[in-house]
Formats: structure tokens, C-alpha cells, sequence
């Protein structure tokens, strides 16, 4: 048993009505877990690019991306694992700025140090939009904690590969192990 | 010209070479059936019930390798046909079900006969359609039928609005198709096969394992002359029976949980195991830890999520099994230079042979009470197997598939994968519309043939020539067997005990009815019932308490093989027969 790892699959979808309901679908009826997901029209209108942050030990991973190749909508599966690459994720955070006093000070500092953004601002909160990977993501949660968090909108996280690895990375034409097949890729 | 949405789906019909269509009509497709009224170039068999529908289209794809066509209402027809669908998921069935749907605009308003179709048939379907555009038609239908048919087979469900179906269009059939993101791999990787090649022809104990693919792909000629070049002791699965004929030499029976002792015991032993168009299903695995523990694995199938899904694969093969096997022989053909290359596998094969020798099938024939396996054998030998058999679920499914031998492919038609009571009388009714010279038995239980018995009238009233031969055991047999063997024998609501008269249940449809309750009278019943031409519903009252042997428990390994009830274990002398070999 391979140990069970955190996995960004990429999923290009036809974007038609009902898509998302059988990935969707695919997951809870299959047993795997959706950990986040993220579903936006791709460049050409006629696909959506989903990002569904995943996990399983290798022989899982490797039916969900079977499974998913195997729906009749879906164009595309790349399982990122197999390559470097970058994650984001964006936040609107709503934090109270008058607990104690030098709260919206405190507030205003975190903003700069996280290069986050003020985006509303009330007499007794501010509004941020922050975006980053997991680790600053997780970081300005924890600096904010003690302000009282009042509210956050997640956004869940999209992933790319970096550019050197998809143009000229060993993995990025390479058939499926052992040459089983070539899923669905150019 | 513009034509209506009914009119396009029968032009569309007839263009992809439908002639038979199953259905049962109903509020929102009445256009449909007026369309098919007025065009007599669609036969439409009315079944009684959605579901019959659908198991009929199952038997007539099946039995003919072609695509069932399902033609039903919205709201209930349309939610009867779900175990069905399910069912030919499961079994690889290709199918086009068109159901009726309300209106586009009132779809999610609650109308009446309103169902979310789409909704509950996603995942019981190899993909589904819901019309929102005239527009859309030709090409869903198309794009239906190819999905349907290629890669690993499967139903495909068409949901067709109300306004859709009256509203009128020109009506262009595409010539082609072309789905961007489906595309099955027929073609098998040509390093894959010779690494297959050269691990056949080094191993020393090499079990080939096909199943329903074989039947699929349509091919058998090439799986019998792989057995045939290479000398391979060959065992198939309950989908896969035909696939090679029943009484060649190399074929040692159907394996797994009633599987005979010679092909549990080889796939136990086998260095090579050459799996082609199964799927490592639980029933033929039993505890998967310990199935063929010392070999290395082929496997050959068309559905890439088939391999590794349960069992580990050391050469993995994807592609259409018939493009395969040939590649694949001629591979050995090229590398081992001649058939003298498979000699060494001759103190395999005579191994084998002496586990078939050891513990053959077989049953006690008794004088006073007839053996449902003694009927199955009769029925064997009245039609030489030259004849479609379908079966329900349960006890006189397994005896069926141990004690009739299938010589061709098409020609054995069961509920595998879903093990749905209530599929093989239908189904029978689909193969003998697809096959209307050929002798078409139904074998079923008392319990299975009254899940969906209403299609008594269906025969009837279209005068097929089904023979139905039900062996009444008063109980639901498996049930009751699994019951005696893991629950102390308490036989919780697995006593049916007061069935109808199925005489005179037959006479009340209008089809004859005939009996034997006694062993002698078994052979007169099938010769009676067998010559006559209409329908005839033959009841054989059987042995209560008669067991599927071998047995595999759930769960178990495939090699602790029971042989015995758990009643006459106690008998020291007989202890012997349970097997841990």
C-alpha cells in the first residue's frame, strides 16, 4: 500500500448542462473524497476547467483518474502529482477591528505583511481579499485568529502546472505506466 | 421537408438499422407511438411492464449483438426502467432507452409524470441525453448509438421532452460521429502484448480466464484458437459461458464461488494467469488476498478502469479483445516458432485433468424426487444445446450454468452483475424476437418467474414460442441455502411454500401449462412441452432442499471449496470432502 497523498487533478470538461453533477457524482457513488473544487468556463467557451483538490494512496488516485476519463464528457485529466506545479487559492475575509483597542491598527499591519487587500471596510471591521498558496493562506488565518474572524468566503483552490514541466518535462507525453494506455492526452 | 421530434426519432431509428423496438406507451410520448401507428416498418413489442422492456431489449442485444431499443413514458415508465438500465450497465448490454419527459418548460415544476430521469439514471447509465433542442436530435441519437456500441458496451438513456417531440425541424441524419472526449482504445500496445507473449511462453502453468468481453468483441474464433494453439486450460465466468464451447477439451467450467474444483484449483496454481474481458468480480475472486496468489497477471480488457481496480496486473492490456488475441497470437505464433514451443505445458494440463477427474460436477439422482440438476441435463440433452437459455437469479442459475453445456456465443443470457430477479423471462421474450426459428427456454425459479410473470401475457398475445421451465422448490433456493449453511438454518422469509398453480396460472394467459412432480415423468414433460409450438410453462416440483455445490463461502478463498451441506459435516467420514487444499 502507497501512502496516501494529497492530489490536484485537472479536469477539462465539456461545458454542458449536468457536467459538474456527474464528476460530481463520480466521486461520492465511487467512495472518493472531493476535498475542494473549483469550476470556471476554460478560454474556449465550449469547455470548463475544473480543480478538484483530491487524496488517496496511489491506487486510488489512479481509478479516479480512470473513472473520470471514462465519463463521456470529459475531455482531459492531468493528476498535477506528476508534475511541479503552483496552487492558489483567494479568501474574502471579514475580521472585527474593535475588540481592543489598537485592533484595526493590528489589522491594517497583517494586511501589508500578507499583501492582501482591503476591500470593505466597516467602523468595526475591515473586509480582505488575500491570495496565496496553502501555507500563507493557512498563516494570515492564524495571525487574524486573535482579532476574531468574523466571516470567510473560500474560494477553494485552482492549480497549474509550471511552464518548463509542461513543455518540456519528461511526464508531460508520457503514456500511462507500463504503457497500459495513453489516457487523453495530445 | 419539416418533420415532428417523434418523426425524426423513427427516421433516426431506421437509419441506425432498428427494426424491434420494446416499450409500453403512456401520456407524453403518444406522439411517438401515433408516428410508429402510421410507420410499420418499427415493430413495437409490448411488454406489461417497463422493466420487461428493458430485459428484453437486454436479450435481444445480447443474443444478437446488436442495440436494444426501449421506448417508455415519463415519470413511472421512465423510474421502471432504472433496475434494468442498472442491470445492462453492469452486464455491458449496449441499449438506447428514450424516455418520454413533460414539457422542457415544466421540467422541475412537479407535473404530473414528472420525474428527474437524467437525475437518477446517471449512474446506472454508460452516459445519458436530455433533448433541449430540436436541433439537437439527429445528432444525440447518433452520438447514442455509437456510445452505446463501442468501447465497453452499455445503455444510454435519451430523456425527449413533450414539445420537443411535436416540435417540427428539417431533419439532416449525421453520417458521422465524432465525440472529442471519447475515443475507446481498440488497438492493444503493441510491448504489452509481446511482454504478454513471452510470459505465456515461459511459464510453465498458464490459465486463461475470459469472460463477457470475449462475447462483446466477438471473439470467440480467436480465443479457441489461442487455446487451441498454445494447449492453455481455459476457464470462463457466468457472463463469459459460450465464449468457448462447453464441451472442449481445455475448458474446465466456470470458476469462482460455484465454480467447478478444477478451475478454482488452477487458477490457485497457475504462474501465468491470461485474463481477458472480465473484470476480477468478488464472485469469482472470493477474498481477493488469496486469489491466484503465485501469478504473474495479462489482463486484457477494453475498460482501462477494469484493470487494477481490485486485482493487482503485471502486463496490462487496454483494448477490444477480438484485436487483441489476434495480435497476441500472432506474436506466439512468431516467437515460438511452432506449436512443439507449448509442449511443456502437458504435466499442467494433465494436472488439470485429474482435478476434474477428482471432484467432477455432480448430484445424486434420486428415484422419488426429482433433482433440478437431473432437468437441466434432461433439457441439455433433449435440444443438444442447440438453442438461446435464459435464467433468473439464484440456485437454478448456478445449476444451469454448471450443467448445460453452451457451445456458442449469444446463446446463454443471465443477470450477472446485478443478479437481478425478474430479468430472464423477458429476456427470452427479446431473443425470440430477435431469433424467431431458434428454440428460446427460459429457466427460472418460482421465485424469479414471479417478478415479472405479467409478460405471460406478452407470449401470448404475440405468440412466441418461449419455453418456460420453472424448477419449484418452494423456496428462494440461494436464500434458503445460505441460510442453512451461515444462520443455523433459520429460514426467515425464504419459504414461499404456496405458489399459484402455475398450470393453471399458464391456462389463465392462455399458454399451456404442464407439470412433473415426479423423476420419471421429467423426460415426458420436456418431450410434451418442447414439441408443442405456442408458449409453454413447464413447473418441475423439485428437491426442497438441494445445494449448489461447490461452494465458495463469501469472502472466502476460492480453494475452501464446500462440497457438502453443513449437516452431513458432521459425518466423520465425510468431513473429509471440505476442502483447504
Amino acid at each position: 500500500m502507497s501512502e496516501v497523498r494529497k492530489h490536484f487533478v485537472q479536469i477539462l470538461v465539456e461545458n454542458r448542462f449536468g457536467v459538474l453533477s456527474r464528476v460530481a457524482g463520480l466521486f461520492s457513488a465511487r467512495g472518493f473524497n472531493i476535498d475542494s473544487l473549483s469550476v470556471a468556463p476554460g478560454l474556449d467557451p465550449s469547455v470548463s476547467q475544473m480543480t478538484i483538490e483530491t487524496q488517496g494512496d496511489d491506487h486510488v488516485v489512479e481509478q479516479i483518474i480512470k473513472q473520470l476519463n471514462k465519463l463521456i464528457d470529459v475531455i482531459k485529466v492531468v493528476d498535477l502529482a506528476e508534475f511541479s506545479f503552483l496552487s492558489r487559492e483567494t479568501l474574502l475575509i471579514r475580521v472585527n477591528t474593535n475588540s481592543r483597542p489598537g485592533d484595526r491598527d493590528e489589522a491594517f499591519r497583517i494586511v501589508e505583511i500578507f499583501r492582501a487587500k482591503i476591500i470593505d471596510s466597516s467602523p468595526t471591521t475591515y473586509t480582505f481579499e488575500v491570495t496565496g498558496d496553502e501555507d500563507k493562506i493557512e498563516a494570515i488565518l492564524n495571525f487574524l485568529k486573535p482579532l476574531g474572524i468574523k466571516e470567510v468566503i473560500r474560494t477553494g483552490k485552482v492549480a497549474i502546472a509550471r511552464e518548463d514541466q509542461r513543455l518540456s518535462g519528461k511526464n508531460a507525453s508520457r503514456p500511462h505506466p507500463e504503457g497500459e494506455l495513453t489516457l487523453n492526452r495530445p | 421537408m419539416k418533420i415532428s421530434g417523434a418523426e425524426m426519432l423513427l427516421e433516426s431509428l431506421k437509419r441506425e438499422k432498428i427494426t424491434h423496438i420494446f416499450g409500453y406507451p403512456g401520456g407524453v410520448v403518444l406522439p411517438i407511438f401515433d408516428a410508429l401507428y402510421k410507420d410499420p416498418s418499427l415493430q413495437v413489442i409490448l411488454t406489461r411492464h417497463e422493466q420487461a422492456a428493458v430485459h428484453a431489449a437486454e436479450g435481444y442485444a445480447r443474443s444478437s449483438n446488436t442495440v436494444g431499443v426501449v421506448l417508455v413514458t415519463s415519470g413511472p415508465g421512465a423510474t421502471n426502467t432504472l433496475t434494468g438500465l442498472a442491470d445492462a450497465n453492469m452486464d455491458s448490454v449496449p441499449l438506447v432507452v428514450i424516455t418520454g419527459q413533460v414539457p422542457t418548460k415544466m421540467i422541475g415544476n412537479d407535473a404530473f409524470q414528472e420525474a428527474d430521469i437524467i437525475g437518477m439514471s446517471r449512474s446506472c447509465t454508460k452516459h445519458n441525453f436530455l433533448v433541449r433542442k430540436i436541433s439537437d436530435l439527429p445528432r444525440i441519437i447518433k452520438e447514442a448509438f455509437y456510445i452505446a456500441r463501442t468501447g465497453r458496451p452499455g445503455p444510454v438513456l435519451i430523456d425527449f421532452p413533450k414539445d420537443i417531440i411535436l416540435e417540427k425541424a428539417e431533419f439532416h441524419y449525421p453520417e458521422t460521429v465524432s465525440i472529442r472526449s471519447y475515443n475507446p482504445t481498440i488497438q492493444g500496445n503493441r510491448w504489452q502484448i509481446r511482454k504478454a507473449a513471452q510470459a505465456i511462453l515461459k511459464s510453465r502453468k498458464p490459465v486463461i480466464y475470459a469472460g463477457g468481453g470475449i462475447i462483446s468483441s466477438n471473439a470467440h474464433k480467436e480465443l479457441l484458437e489461442l487455446v487451441n494453439l498454445a494447449n492453455i486450460p481455459t476457464t470462463l465466468t457466468l457472463m463469459g459461458l459460450g465464449a468457448l464451447p462447453g464441451d472442449h477439451p481445455r475448458f474446465m467450467g466456470m470458476l469462482g464461488m460455484h465454480g467447478t474444483y478444477a478451475a478454482n484449483m488452477a487458477i490457485h496454481h497457475t504462474d501465468v494467469l491470461i485474463a481477458v474481458g472480465v473484470r476480477f468480480d468478488d464472485r469469482v475472486t472470493g477474498k481477493i488476498a488469496e486469489f491466484s496468489p503465485n501469478s504473474k497477471v495479462i489482463h486484457i480488457d477494453i475498460d482501462p478502469t477494469s484493470i487494477r481496480k481490485n486485482f493487482h496486473v503485471d502486463v496490462p492490456i487496454v483494448g477490444d479483445a477480438r484485436v487483441i488475441l489476434k495480435d497476441l497470437i500472432e506474436e506466439l505464433r512468431e516467437i515460438s516458432g511452432g506449436e512443439d514451443a507449448f509442449r511443456h505445458f502437458q504435466p499442467w494440463v494433465a494436472q488439470t485433468s485429474e482435478w476434474e477427474k477428482e471432484h467432477p460436477l455432480k448430484y445424486a439422482y434420486d428415484k422419488e424426487i426429482i433433482k433440478p440438476q437431473y432437468v437441466i441435463e434432461k433439457i441439455y440433452q433433449f435440444t443438444q444445446g442447440d438453442c438461446i437459455v435464459s435464467t433468473d437469479v439464484g440456485q437454478h442459475q448456478m445449476w444451469t450454468a454448471q450443467f448445460f453445456k453452451f457451445i456458442r456465443p449469444n446463446t446463454w443470457l443471465t443477470s450477472g452483475g446485478l443478479g437481478t430477479m425478474g430479468y430472464g423471462f423477458p429476456a427470452a421474450i427479446g431473443a425470440q424476437k430477435a431469433h424467431p426459428g431458434k428454440r428460446v427456454i427460459s429457466i427460472t425459479g418460482e421465485g424469479s418467474f414471479l417478478m415479472n410473470v405479467q409478460e405471460l401475457a406478452t407470449v401470448v398475445s404475440l405468440d412466441l414460442p418461449v419455453k418456460i421451465v420453472i424448477l419449484n422448490n418452494q423456496y428462494l433456493g440461494m436464500v434458503r441455502q445460505w441460510q442453512e449453511f451461515f444462520y443455523g438454518s433459520r429460514y426467515s422469509s425464504s419459504f414461499i411454500g404456496q405458489s399459484p398453480d402455475f398450470v393453471k396460472l399458464a391456462e389463465a394467459f392462455g399458454a399451456v401449462g404442464l407439470r412433473a412432480t415426479r423423476p420419471e415423468q421429467v423426460e415426458d414433460t420436456i418431450l410434451d412441452g418442447f414439441s408443442r409450438r405456442g408458449p409453454v410453462l413447464m413447473e418441475f416440483q423439485v428437491d426442497p432442499e438441494e445445494n449448489v455445490f461447490p461452494m465458495v463461502p463469501a469472502g472466502g478463498s476460492n480453494i475452501e471449496m464446500i462440497f457438502e451441506s453443513p449437516g452431513e459435516k458432521d459425518d466423520p467420514k465425510k468431513r473429509d470432502s471440505i476442502l483447504t487444499a
